[in-house]
């Protein structure tokens, strides 16, 4: 009886359905296309001749080593970012003194910040570290400003973890630290989960911090070196499209791998 | 989430009550002190909240990035008087933050309830939503860049549907459009996934009631699932508002803060004070206001929402 069909529904859903595939489309044939031809037949034609020249021109340029430093500074990203929210989030949640609640207080607060506010100070202090144009100068200041919302995040996780398992471990003598890592950090390996996928995009998509911390082509990522293609490849838009499809490919790979750890991360950056 | 960060976050604050059994356990056993938020704190704090000190400094300065930066007062503040592309700026950067709001959170939930049913065909949709996902914003604005080209682009080749010359990028209402435009197509999908879980979660047994009252379709979305879907509203707007007010990416590539100056939003036109024109010291008090209209924003989020009182949705369900 309810299972009338949902006609705007489909009407609407149709309609998305176009916007997300006609660019992505464009992108991908484009990326295959001859690079002679494409001003007079524009992106949305069908290809007369197929190609591999593109993406030959792409991956033996510097491309390749964009990707690894992304994913270096992904890596270095989420890593520290798990290996500080974790035991903050541990600390606010069953510490339960103002103390540690003033913590909680500041990183609400630090939700707040927008990183381009600080960017020219920050610039000063990496200089000032000696870290300029190296991996770390993106890594660290992206982890930091990925903590606010990994903090929140999981001191959500773990406040769902019931009071009487920390009781029954007190009542064995646990410390502090055997009851993070046998009790805490297996229970709330979801909220883990989600601060690493969420710090992993974070590092994934930053623009701002490499374009203004770093320099080299050696310390160059994939956000920053996809922008110089633009002037660099200028008319070869055939060219461009296929670093933009590469680009993705990474994420692609995880994406069909992992697809269902993937979406429930995100999910959870929401809450429940 | 939100609704378990609040409600136990304000017991944190009320003093422990004595115990009026003795327990066998103290409270104090096995809990971690304060120390353990250190280290995290003391990162945040250096990367974060020092520089935020720090631009308030460097905007009572003049500083070319050269030597040591010279005190010189609230000058830098009295050049905003003279600066009409200030103001410009701070009303552009609310309305692209308006622009997108409005676009996105409409179609997030509409998109992610839809996607929350369990029917085979929507299950493979939503996958296809998700792709743009992953696509970095850089790659993103790349792309549109590219199909908005007035040259060789899509509007130059449907110039009878889009009217004019085909340079949509290059008249000021149309750049407006197309950064919100942008933004929405890259991060839709990641907002109807946060309503697309929250949804899933909502009890049945509530459009199970709703269907023996008579309730339709149209009655249920607005009775049952946007009121349930509330928390996730909130969340989902901070950080829309958030990604808002901080649109760099996009701008730099698709606009470059053009036509004239008609995109240059807060963050766009201090990283050019900063970055192109060396004038640390003017683009420090340009970050600085941009720090203040962040702050008003989200207090007053955080008023109208009733974010520091929200309660559980599913409470008495």
């Amino acid at each position: 009886m309810r299972t009338r069909p949902n006609y705007a529904a489909g009407a609407l859903t149709a309609l998305w359905l176009l916007v997300i595939s006609v660019p992505l489309s464009a992108v991908v044939v484009t990326a295959f296309k001859p690079q002679a031809g494409y001003i007079e037949d524009g992106p949305l034609s069908l290809p007369s001749a197929l190609t591999l020249d593109n993406v030959v021109t792409v991956l033996s340029g510097d491309f390749p080593r964009y990707v690894a430093n992304t994913l270096l500074v992904t890596l270095m990203t989420v890593a520290v970012v798990v290996a500080l929210a974790v035991p903050v989030g541990y600390a606010v949640v069953r510490g339960q003194t103002w103390l540690t609640s003033g913590v909680f207080r500041l990183f609400l607060l630090g939700l707040a910040i927008p990183s381009q506010a600080v960017v020219i100070p920050l610039f000063l202090l990496i200089n000032r570290l000696g870290l300029y144009d190296s991996l770390w100068a993106v890594a660290l200041p992206t982890a930091a400003f990925a903590l606010p919302v990994s903090v929140l995040v999981l001191s959500g996780a773990m406040r769902d973890i019931s009071n009487e398992l920390y009781e029954a471990m007190a009542l064995d003598g646990a410390g502090p630290s055997r009851v993070l890592m046998t009790l805490v950090v297996p229970l709330s390996k979801s909220g883990i989960a989600t601060i690493g996928v969420f710090a992993a995009l974070q590092a994934w998509n930053g623009f701002l911090f490499p374009l203004i911390f770093t320099q080299s082509t050696s310390s160059k990522l994939v956000t920053t070196g996809l922008y110089d293609y633009v002037a660099q490849y200028g008319a070869n838009v055939p060219a461009l499209m296929a670093a933009v499809m590469l680009s993705a490919v990474p994420i692609l790979l995880v994406y069909l791998f992992a697809r269902r750890a993937l979406v429930a991360g995100l999910m959870g950056v929401g809450g429940k | 989430m939100v609704s378990q960060l609040t409600a136990p976050a304000k017991s944190d604050v009320t003093p422990q009550q004595p115990p009026r059994t003795r327990r066998r356990v103290a409270p104090s056993v096995g809990r971690p002190g304060v120390v353990w938020a250190v280290p995290g704190l003391v990162f945040f704090a250096l990367f974060a909240i020092v520089p935020m000190l720090g631009v308030a400094y460097l905007s009572l300065t003049d500083w070319n990035g050269l030597g040591s930066p010279q005190f010189i007062g609230l000058d830098n503040w009295r050049r905003f008087a003279d600066d009409p592309q200030i103001v410009q700026a701070v009303v552009l950067t609310l309305v692209l933050l308006a622009g997108n709001v409005a676009v996105q959170l409409p179609v997030s939930v509409l998109l992610g309830v839809w996607a929350a049913g369990h029917q085979r065909n929507r299950a493979v949709l939503s996958a296809i939503f998700f792709l743009p996902l992953l696509l970095s914003t850089a790659a993103t604005a790349i792309m549109w860049r590219q199909l908005l080209d007035p040259n060789f682009g899509v509007p130059a080749q449907l110039a009878g549907v889009f009217g004019g010359d085909g340079n949509f990028v290059g008249t000021s209402r149309g750049a407006m459009i197309a950064l919100v435009v942008v933004t929405s197509w890259q991060f839709v999908p990641f907002h109807s996934l946060l309503f697309q879980g929250a949804a899933r979660a909502i009890p049945h047994t509530l459009y199970q009631a709703a269907m023996i009252d008579g309730a339709g379709r149209v009655r249920s979305f607005f009775s049952i699932t946007l009121p349930q879907l509330k928390n996730t509203l909130v969340t989902s707007g901070t950080l829309m508002v958030v990604g808002g007010l901080t649109a760099f990416d996009v701008v730099l590539v698709l606009t470059n803060g053009g036509p004239g100056t008609d995109t240059t939003i807060l963050p766009f036109r201090m990283y050019r004070e900063a970055f192109q024109t060396y004038d640390y010291g003017y683009g420090s008090a340009i970050a600085l206001l941009l720090l203040v209209v962040a702050t008003v924003v989200s207090l007053l989020l955080t008023r109208l929402s009733g974010y520091d009182k929200m309660q559980s949705t599913q409470e008495g369900v």
